[in-house]
């Protein structure tokens, strides 16, 4: 589990062949743009890496967990926000319905997404309420021949370029989040209109909007899994997406080690390179260690997914690590290259940048350790 | 899928593995746990201990079964010292360094010697041994070593101090550094075995330690100390190089020392905290409680990925110089802030000795100072992160 398969190894290779020529040259002028990385999704799409736990029947590329977390390590780390798209369409869209899909669902709503030809995304936040799942508030009204949504999501990534959305809305308000549905919902649609784009701290070149549903009609056959099943849906899709998030940040946190490290190694002061010094040498072991723990605790949660063993609490803990891990590197980055670690001639304050965000969306570090703390009392008691 | 205690590695371990796992456990659980309290608070050293140890083959898991060893793997080194080491921290250093003493002399020791020392000692019948390469000035920069051995005929004399030795004072087998060529800088140290009670040893008080009281510390001084020169382990000015090559198989096991310690003080917390109330319901129940439970279980499943895969490394390639610092480096640190959180869960309890979270805290502290100061540690990441660039 600690050194990679020959087949994990040339995936890993690939991706950093791709990450190096296509991502991280274009990443800067896509962060300083907002720009949707169009093409570079695209080659993503050539390199099947937009479905690629799922079966080459439905349009992926039936590789592992731990072949998706090398991925997307690589794609992150160069450039952060392509990660993020591939991350939500591999995790949050393709996995569930992988899932719980039927067949006839899956050839309209699987396959051309888990092939990269269209893209998806989840829509579970709501601006009331993130972490509070449960307090969902759009509501699904059964019509008989179809439903009708009402209500507003927020903070959803991939908004503007997606295909269908994964959308959970209330369908029976007494079970409280038992009452919660997923529906599959095409993207235009009518009555579904996109808020304003989020204008962000980083991962700037993914886009984020609200989806507002304002009567929106959606053919029955449309619903995702069983009803009431929503939150068991979302709660089981958001191990799985720990695992594609932990990656990402590992991906921000080794680029901005790499940054700091040749800075390091060029950069004199007191008449040698700074990484003769002590102070910089601690910094960078620190920095190392953390990110190489992280690492290992996300690859021993895709491990166990692959073998069918329980692992939420192992994928809270690698999201975690690995976000703290992210949001560090980074910030010792920017320390170890001083002013050039403070603008956009260097990667450093992207990389910063878009860490932030890894210890917040799909879970935040606090919901990550009442899962964990959860998991350890239960196995004590 | 292996499962150790509450953590599931990802992987599987070997059949061998595992029971040198549980074998080690159960030795912890029923000669080890009971009286660890006793013997920290007597700074009692039980000799039975290390007795005990050599029947079930825990004094020399790594040596070959040719030299009368267990024969198995870094792995195996590591489980067994982690479970003992979750009931008593001082009985797991014991057995470390008894450990060392023997994959010294396995590994460079001649066939005389190892009939004569190496085969009595795995049996438990030469007492435990100790490793001598620290002395009053000099601990993280070996340059400063002083003691000498200077040819004699058939003997060698060695004159000098070391300090801070483990084991020191009921070790039948002493392995000792000293300078055999001052000119020839780390070419000039050369190893030797000592035996207990030879004229010119003389064997200190037992430091009087904050945390592993249960480890005998002493200083040895030689005053014209006569060594056969047959007890010369491997060749003159090949000291420095047998001491480089303890190096990680000594920081995976002071990673598992950690990782057992902290094993015990994330219990001792869990089941505080499940008992106490406050406010109401139990302490458990808050959020500070989950976090600070969270954490430590977090960085404790951490510690066992680092210190798994610097064993593995090691046991693949014979070197394991980052993986092994990394390991150290965060166990030592990790179980520090593992052992203070759930002190911190005990509130006035965890400051007295009716519950044993005290004691994990002191014995917890000195693993960030030996086998290589966090500090080391620190320096020897960086040089292997930044020669790789």
């Amino acid at each position: 589990m600690f050194t990679l398969s020959e087949t994990h190894a040339e995936i890993q290779k690939m991706c950093r062949d791709f990450a190096d020529k296509d991502l991280a040259p274009k990443a800067a002028k896509h962060d300083q743009e907002h720009l949707f990385p169009k093409e570079q999704v695209a080659k993503l799409t050539e390199l099947g890496l937009m479905g690629v736990a799922v079966d080459e029947k439905w349009g992926g590329s039936a590789l592992d967990n731990l072949a998706y977390a090398v991925a997307m390590e690589e794609v992150s780390r160069g450039c952060a926000s392509t990660g993020v798209i591939m991350s939500v369409n591999n995790s949050l869209y393709c996995d569930p319905v992988n899932k719980f899909a039927t067949d006839a669902q899956k050839e309209v709503w699987l396959k051309p997404f888990a092939s990269g030809q269209k893209l998806g995304c989840f829509a579970l936040s709501e601006p009331g309420n993130g972490s509070d799942a449960g307090a969902a508030s759009t509501v699904a009204e059964d019509k008989g021949d179809h439903w009708v949504l009402n209500g507003t999501k927020a903070w959803i990534t991939n908004g503007y370029e997606a295909d269908a959305a994964i959308v959970f809305a209330t369908t029976d308000k007494s079970m409280k989040h038992k009452g919660i549905s997923a529906f599959l919902v095409p993207m235009p649609t009518e009555g579904l209109s996109l808020g304003k784009k989020e204008d962000k701290l980083g991962i700037r070149a993914s886009s984020t909007c609200n989806l507002i549903f304002e009567d929106c009609k959606i053919p029955k056959d449309n619903m995702l899994g069983e009803p009431g099943f929503g939150f068991k849906i979302a709660m089981g899709t958001l191990d799985g997406g720990r695992i594609g998030i932990a990656a990402q940040a590992l991906g921000i946190a080794q680029a901005a080690l790499d940054a700091a490290a040749a800075y390091a190694n060029e950069r004199q002061a007191f008449g040698a390179p700074i990484a003769k010094l002590q102070a910089i040498q601690f910094k960078l072991a620190d920095m190392a260690t953390q990110l190489e723990s992280a690492r290992l605790l996300t690859w021993r949660a895709a491990a166990l997914k692959d073998q069918g063993a329980k692992y939420t609490k192992e994928a809270a803990m690698a999201k975690l690590a690995a976000s703290e891990a992210a949001t560090f590197v980074s910030h010792q980055a920017i320390q170890v290259m001083g002013g050039n670690g403070y603008v956009t001639e260097y990667p450093a304050e992207r990389h910063y940048r878009d860490a932030r965000i890894t210890e917040i969306y799909e879970g935040t570090s606090e919901i990550q350790r009442l899962v964990i703390a959860g998991n350890v009392l239960k196995s004590y008691a | 899928m292996t499962t150790l205690g509450h953590v599931q590695l990802g992987y599987d371990l070997t059949d061998e593995q595992l029971m040198i796992w549980q074998t080690a456990q159960q030795f912890a659980k029923d000669q080890v746990a009971p009286g660890a309290a006793e013997r920290d608070a007597a700074h009692l050293f039980d000799l039975g201990l290390v007795e005990k140890m050599g029947e079930l083959g825990l004094l020399g898991i790594k040596v070959k079964e040719g030299d009368g060893g267990v024969g198995a793997d870094t792995v195996s080194y590591a489980l067994a010292l982690a479970a003992v080491a979750e009931a008593d921290a001082s009985a797991s250093v014991t057995m470390a360094v008894c450990n060392l003493a023997a994959d010294v002399v396995s590994a460079f020791g001649n066939d005389a010697q190892k009939q004569k020392y190496l085969a009595p000692y795995l049996e438990g019948k030469l007492g435990a041994g100790s490793f001598c390469l620290s002395e009053p000035q000099a601990g993280s920069d070996p340059r400063g070593m002083k003691t000498s051995a200077k040819r004699d005929g058939d003997h060698y004399l060695l004159n000098g101090s070391k300090q801070w030795i483990t084991n020191g004072g009921y070790a039948g087998m002493h392995l000792v550094f000293a300078i055999t060529d001052a000119a020839a800088g780390a070419k000039g140290m050369s190893c030797f075995l000592v035996e207990k009670d030879t004229p010119g040893l003389i064997v200190g008080e037992p430091e009087k330690k904050m945390g592993l009281r249960s480890s005998n510390t002493v200083a040895l001084t030689f005053e014209d100390c006569k060594v056969p020169a047959e007890n010369m382990i491997g060749d003159e000015g090949q000291g420095y190089a047998i001491a480089l090559s303890c190096l990680d198989g000594g920081r995976i096991g002071i990673s598992a020392q950690c990782i057992g310690i902290a094993t015990a003080a994330i219990a001792e917390g869990v089941n505080y905290s499940n008992e106490r109330t406050a406010f109401g319901s139990a302490v458990s129940k808050f959020q500070n409680s989950q976090f600070a439970i969270a954490d430590s279980q977090m960085e404790l499943e951490t510690m066992w990925l680092l210190t798994m895969r610097a064993a593995q490394e090691r046991d693949a390639t014979g070197k394991s110089a980052k993986a092994s610092s990394m390991a150290k480096l965060k166990a030592s640190e990790g179980a520090w802030r593992i052992t203070d959180r759930m002190l911190q869960l005990h509130g006035g309890y965890g400051y007295v000795e009716d519950y044993p979270i005290e004691r994990l805290y002191r014995d917890v502290r000195v693993t960030r100072i030996y086998e290589g100061t966090s500090e080391v540690q620190r320096l020897v990441i960086g040089r292997e992160l930044l020669a790789g660039r």
